[in-house]
């Protein structure tokens, strides 16, 4: 399978993955993360879902050594704990928890002809952009 | 507006991203984040080609889905509110370095201490913001 196809059928998996799991929809994001409220925990069965796959997934690969037909895989990740990493991420959970949408979701709700997602995502590439010049890396 | 809890579906829908991030580590040898992903297929030529793929890819089978189980998409949701958090969310994960797939599905699984410090930062700040907007000061609700 070459690259392009193998990555288009893991578009597709990731994004009817989303779809069907319920994590496109904004208001059920939301009500996850209201928990004084309208708890709905099925989020925490999505992320559940996944990690079921990806850890023993990962794992079987890191013991192979290899991706097929000998892919190398990403080095060992980072251990550095820093300001960036702290104060990115909670921004972006403000963010989240403001409007319901996560990047993955946001474009996947593209398909819809509506214009709420491609403001979202209009807004969330422009603070990309301010991401990439405001803080240069150390 | 309340939703209801679905274990079954979204158990299942989580186990497909799952398996499409195994896919992609195993076929390509990458991270299935989409923050870095959409970032980086815009800003560099290289490896182009798979990330608009997964992309689109990704967009077209959930307007399938959106199609074949007629899911209509939220409307009515202030603008400013929504302009103000796509800058947040395009911001905070730039500067965190990934988002709820490359930290979450993907940075747990690769049993990444920065990943668990992230996904407890924005998981932390998700459920403050929700209860400060929600519960004190009743909006967006």
């Amino acid at each position: 399978m070459n690259r392009i196809t193998a990555a288009a059928l893991a578009g597709a998996l990731f994004g009817l993955g989303l779809a069907v799991s319920g994590m496109t929809n904004p208001d059920k994001v939301l009500n996850f993360l209201d928990l004084a409220g309208r708890w709905d925990p099925s989020l925490a069965l999505v992320m559940g879902g996944a990690l079921a796959v990806t850890i023993p997934g990962y794992a079987w690969l890191h013991r192979r050594g290899a991706g097929w037909g000998g892919v190398a895989l990403p080095p060992q990740p980072s251990t550095r704990i820093d300001v960036r990493l702290l104060a990115g991420s909670a921004l972006f959970g403000i963010g989240w928890g403001i409007a319901g949408y996560c990047p993955g979701p946001a474009l996947a709700n593209l398909a819809h002809a509506s214009l709420e997602p491609f403001v979202f995502v209009a807004a969330l590439l422009a603070g990309s952009q301010l991401g990439r010049f405001a803080t240069p890396r150390a | 507006m309340s939703t209801a809890f679905t274990p079954v579906s979204s158990l299942f829908g989580g186990a497909l991203i799952g398996l499409a991030a195994v896919l992609l580590y195993a076929a390509l040898g990458r991270i299935a984040g989409i923050s870095g992903i959409l970032a980086s297929a815009i800003e560099q030529r290289a490896e182009r080609g798979w990330k608009l793929a997964f992309l689109l890819a990704m967009i077209a089978a959930a307007g399938m889905w959106f199609a074949l189980a007629g899911v209509a998409p939220r409307a009515g949701f202030p603008w400013p509110w929504l302009v103000a958090a796509g800058l947040l969310v395009g911001f905070g994960t730039r500067v965190g370095s990934g988002c709820t797939s490359g930290h979450g599905v993907c940075g747990l699984a690769r049993l990444s201490r920065r990943s668990l410090v992230a996904v407890a930062m924005f998981m932390g700040s998700g459920f403050a913001t929700v209860f400060v907007l929600r519960h004190v000061l009743g909006m967006l609700a």
